[in-house]
């Protein structure tokens, strides 16, 4: 078996920061030291002036299969995901058929397998069909191997139904993921609810819409005493929520995506749908709220919600254009040029966090030691590289970075000690 | 100058210019032979995708009379229906060769969208609840004629009155009396109002009656019977007792106040008298303008200064 | 402006004084009541903007001629007649107003400079959307050549011969060549 070496880098884990080198063989760790001479045969791996971490795990992508593959298919998400450090991705549900029954997360767990670029862990339902009405089968999702649960794309808009997914699904051992929004309260929305939709004459998405659900859910998890995760938050007031519930000591999580950090709502100044997402760009005081959110830990993850469209449905009309924007090939870039956090801090939101709440801590995002399967990701903290959305390995193009100057680029991926990707190309 | 998206994009330079180019306007329609040959071979399309028949009638018309060649896009006729994208629908007209289109749509934001598809000039004529520019500059052509205040609009107080939230006249009028001079308040309860107004260069009233005797202009907006459906208001029978311009009302607007409606009017609801009984009532100097101040803007696009624009492309 | 005009300096030459244009005036006023036999009937219609002095100069010197005649006097836009369009803004204020109708008069019309013949041409298909006058005639202070179109004046300030870069300006205090 070929010993892959990867030398001269930086290794960075939960444990802290040190020069050093990894070697792995049959998919796990097997040597690391301060250097490791490359023997005949060793496929070697240069990290000279990068970081070594653990692979990265995204809480929140959308893959479209099934359902929508002229947007992304399980393979070319994969391939983003790979590019883009993550050796794990939490597939959403909103898929057609959705992931409400055991077939479809076989279905997408298999073409994950297949692809081979990354783990694909598919999420379930918390309703059939996404339509709020009915409980969706937890307890042969759970047996199936599905750890989250969501109705991402909507909220669960009944609180009894919600009370009733908590207390049922406490068992099992799993989480739910809430997409926190009020559906009456955002009837038509197309942006944030402020100065700028006022003047350019589009329906408010407002910030109460999420904030209510976020208080509402919160409750919940006191009543039932069952883990919650939220989604995306995207307002200043739910992550005082948040943060206030943790300090009670609640079990609760939370996720932030780039661009809740990245960009304001009067990006949609020019009515481009690229900027259109679910929930909507907010303002500065928000996206200083985020950050904050970040460093102290009241945001556990950075998850991208990672929402491909094909390129004729961002054509539409503002109010008639699907939200979402990518965000698989730029995550880390963003996070290191937005974030005024410490690499270790930032890795650490990227990797360990989110994959202790995806379930998959025994996997992905473990200390970099002797014996630990190799998922690990090499990046340069500070090359600096233009954004250019045709060359991403998504099938679609619906990034509203194209043109920006970031830091921060993955070099090479290691997933189940394989360089998924090599000198910042797929290998597969 | 290429499109006419926005009120905003223009200076208050360039619409007293427009207003200006509307006087000479005026004076073509009302010769014996009311057509110029000053937009020959230029090809206007109008593009409706929401209908309004007078908007397109009066384009139409401010095209024939500068001798423009036109033609008619309703979203009925199109293949829209058949779903074509908004794109397609451009770019394979655009091919047929125009020279500005003439765009009406239901999403804010869609002329402005156009703009990528195509080369030829943009002129928004109504989109969501964004702007109507053209809308803006015959209100602003009304009252400076019906006022008399070529100058500017300096010290003119100015109501609207009505839905502001789902208005693009509101938003166009707001800009251009405001960039002429013009005192402009906005009076409707808060449910139809924009949700952030704090940057606006307007006061806010919940009252219309203490401002009545203090207004040069009262501009009233249409309100629509599907605003109780999301309970932005209780009854249109109690809009009309708090904002409605009844009897009582207008005997206690100045002498020389000016009423102003968009239309089309909700008798009864925002307008309780009727409005031939109204001396200040311009509301039909409004439509008349209308054909004026759209071959202004055509004019202004197409013909002035449009080597200018040529120029522009080809580089 | 071009690289020969500049050559030639910004030197300003004065072709006729404030007194050789009310002279020519008189004269022109003198020759236009001899051909149509009497101020009768007659319209004076300046050319916007250059052509407007002219017109009311005109009329007052045909004031005195026939006081029991007064000739009306009108203005002409031609600005959205033009084969130019866009070469040249719109002037603001300068309106078209022609105050009687037209059909059975002798339109005179006035303008300070008959250079290429492309304004008269658009002045002209601009008075058919007027009526239909018995006779147009054309009164030009200058005529500083270079026509483009079969165009003749008939009453003539000063012919001028000047090269095609010059600009004429002519006006009520003179006639200036730069």
């Amino acid at each position: 078996m070929t010993r892959l070496l990867i030398t001269g880098g930086t290794l960075l884990d939960q444990h802290g920061e040190r020069p050093g080198a990894v070697a792995v063989v049959d998919g796990r760790i097997s040597e690391v030291a301060a250097s490791i001479e490359p023997g005949d045969g060793d496929d070697v791996l240069d990290a000279t002036g990068c970081i070594v971490s653990p692979g990265f795990v995204d809480l929140h992508v959308h893959l479209r299969e099934p359902g929508k593959e002229e947007a992304e298919t399980i393979e070319t998400g994969s391939r983003a995901a790979a590019l883009g450090g993550f050796t794990a991705v939490v597939a959403m549900p909103n898929t057609d058929p959705a992931h409400d029954s055991v077939s479809v997360v076989q279905f997408v767990r298999a073409q994950g397998e297949a692809a081979g670029l990354c783990e694909v862990l598919p999420s379930g339902c918390i309703t059939v069909g996404r339509a709020g009405e009915q409980l969706a089968p937890y307890g042969e999702l759970a047996a199936a191997g599905v750890h989250l649960f969501t109705d991402d794309g909507n909220g669960v808009q009944d609180p009894l139904l919600m009370r009733h997914a908590l207390e049922y699904a406490g068992p099992l051992g799993v989480v739910l993921a809430q997409h926190c929004e009020v559906a009456a309260l955002t009837k038509g929305a197309v942006m944030h609810e402020g100065a700028c939709c006022s003047t350019l004459g589009l329906p408010g998405w407002p910030s109460i819409a999420e904030e209510l659900m976020v208080f509402r859910d919160i409750e919940l998890v006191r009543l039932t005493g069952v883990p919650m995760h939220f989604l995306h938050l995207s307002t200043a007031r739910s992550v005082q929520l948040v943060r206030q519930a943790k300090a009670d000591g609640l079990p609760i999580t939370a996720e932030a995506a780039p661009h809740h950090f990245t960009l304001t709502d009067e990006m949609l100044t020019g009515y481009d749908p690229l900027f259109k997402v679910n929930p909507p760009l907010r303002t500065r005081a928000d996206i200083d709220a985020i950050k904050a959110g970040l460093v102290d830990g009241t945001i556990d993850a950075i998850a991208t919600d990672h929402a491909p469209h094909a390129p004729h449905t961002k054509e539409e009309p503002l109010d008639q254009a699907p939200p979402g924007m990518l965000g698989l090939e730029t995550a880390l870039a963003l996070a290191i040029t937005e974030l005024d956090m410490p690499l270790a801090a930032i890795v650490a939101a990227l990797s360990w966090q989110p994959a202790a709440i995806a379930g998959v801590a025994d996997r992905h995002g473990r200390p970099i030691e002797v014996g630990e399967p190799a998922n690990l990701t090499v990046f340069d903290p500070s090359l600096e590289w233009s954004v250019v959305p045709a060359q991403f390995a998504s099938k679609s193009r619906n990034s509203p970075y194209g043109g920006r100057t970031v830091t921060g680029k993955v070099r090479h991926t290691v997933f189940r000690g394989t360089a998924v990707v090599r000198d910042g190309a797929a290998t597969r | 100058m290429k499109h006419l998206l926005s009120i905003s994009d223009l200076t208050p330079d360039q619409i007293h210019h427009l207003l200006e180019l509307t006087d000479h306007m005026v004076e073509v329609s009302s010769r014996p032979i009311p057509k110029v040959p000053a937009l020959r071979g230029k090809n206007v399309v109008s593009l409706f995708f929401e209908d309004s028949t007078r908007t397109r009638t009066s384009f139409d018309t401010a095209a024939k009379r500068l001798s423009a060649d036109t033609m008619n896009f309703a979203v009925s006729s199109s293949s829209v229906n058949k779903g074509e994208s908004l794109r397609d629908t451009i770019e394979t007209i655009s091919a047929m060769g125009v020279d500005a289109f003439v765009v009406r749509h239901k999403s804010s934001g869609a002329p402005q969208m156009i703009t990528r598809w195509t080369n030829a000039s943009i002129i928004n004529a109504g989109d969501g609840w964004h702007q109507h520019p053209t809308q803006a500059l015959l209100d602003c052509y009304t009252i400076r004629t019906g006022l008399n205040r070529r100058d500017g609009f300096d010290g003119l107080r100015i109501a609207i009155v009505g839905d502001i939230k789902h208005s693009r006249v509101a938003r166009s009028d707001v800009q251009a009396f405001a960039a002429l001079g013009a005192h402009v308040t906005l009076v409707a309860p808060p449910t139809l109002l924009p949700p952030s107004i704090d940057d606006w260069p307007v006061d806010v009233s919940h009252e219309l009656d203490p401002l009545l005797p203090h207004l040069d202009v009262l501009y009233l907006l249409r309100v629509q019977r599907e605003r109780m459906d999301d309970a932005l208001l209780p009854s249109l029978h109690e809009y009309s007792t708090m904002y409605g311009l009844t009897a009582a009302r207008s005997a206690r607007l100045a002498p020389h106040a000016l009423v102003m409606h968009p239309g089309p009017m909700n008798r009864g609801v925002e307008m309780v008298v009727d409005p031939s009984e109204l001396p200040g009532s311009v509301i039909l100097n409004q439509v008349a303008n209308g054909v004026a101040v759209r071959m202004a803007v055509l004019f202004w696009l197409l013909g002035e200064g449009s080597d200018l624009t040529r120029s522009e492309i080809a580089s | 402006m071009t690289a020969s005009a500049e050559s030639s300096s910004d030197a300003a030459r004065v072709v006729l004084s404030a007194d050789d244009v009310r002279r020519a005036i008189t004269r022109i006023a003198h020759e236009i009541v001899e051909r149509n036999h009497g101020p009768a009937s007659l319209v004076l219609v300046g050319l916007q903007r250059g052509g407007v002095w002219m017109a009311e100069a005109l009329a007052e010197v045909l004031a005195g001629i026939d006081p029991a005649n007064p000739v009306p006097v009108g203005t002409l836009d031609v600005s959205f007649h033009r084969d130019d369009v866009g070469l040249r803004p719109i002037v603001p204020g300068s309106v078209t107003d022609i105050p009687v109708p037209l059909d059975g008069r002798t339109v005179v019309l006035t303008d300070d400079v008959l250079f290429t013949g492309r304004t008269v041409r658009a002045a002209l298909e601009a008075l058919n959307d007027y009526g239909r006058p018995r006779a147009v005639q054309l009164a030009v202070m200058v005529d500083r050549g270079h026509r483009e179109l079969p165009i003749r004046p008939d009453f003539v300030g000063k012919n001028l011969p000047t090269s095609r870069d010059e600009q004429v300006a002519a006006t009520r205090e003179g006639v200036v060549i730069r």
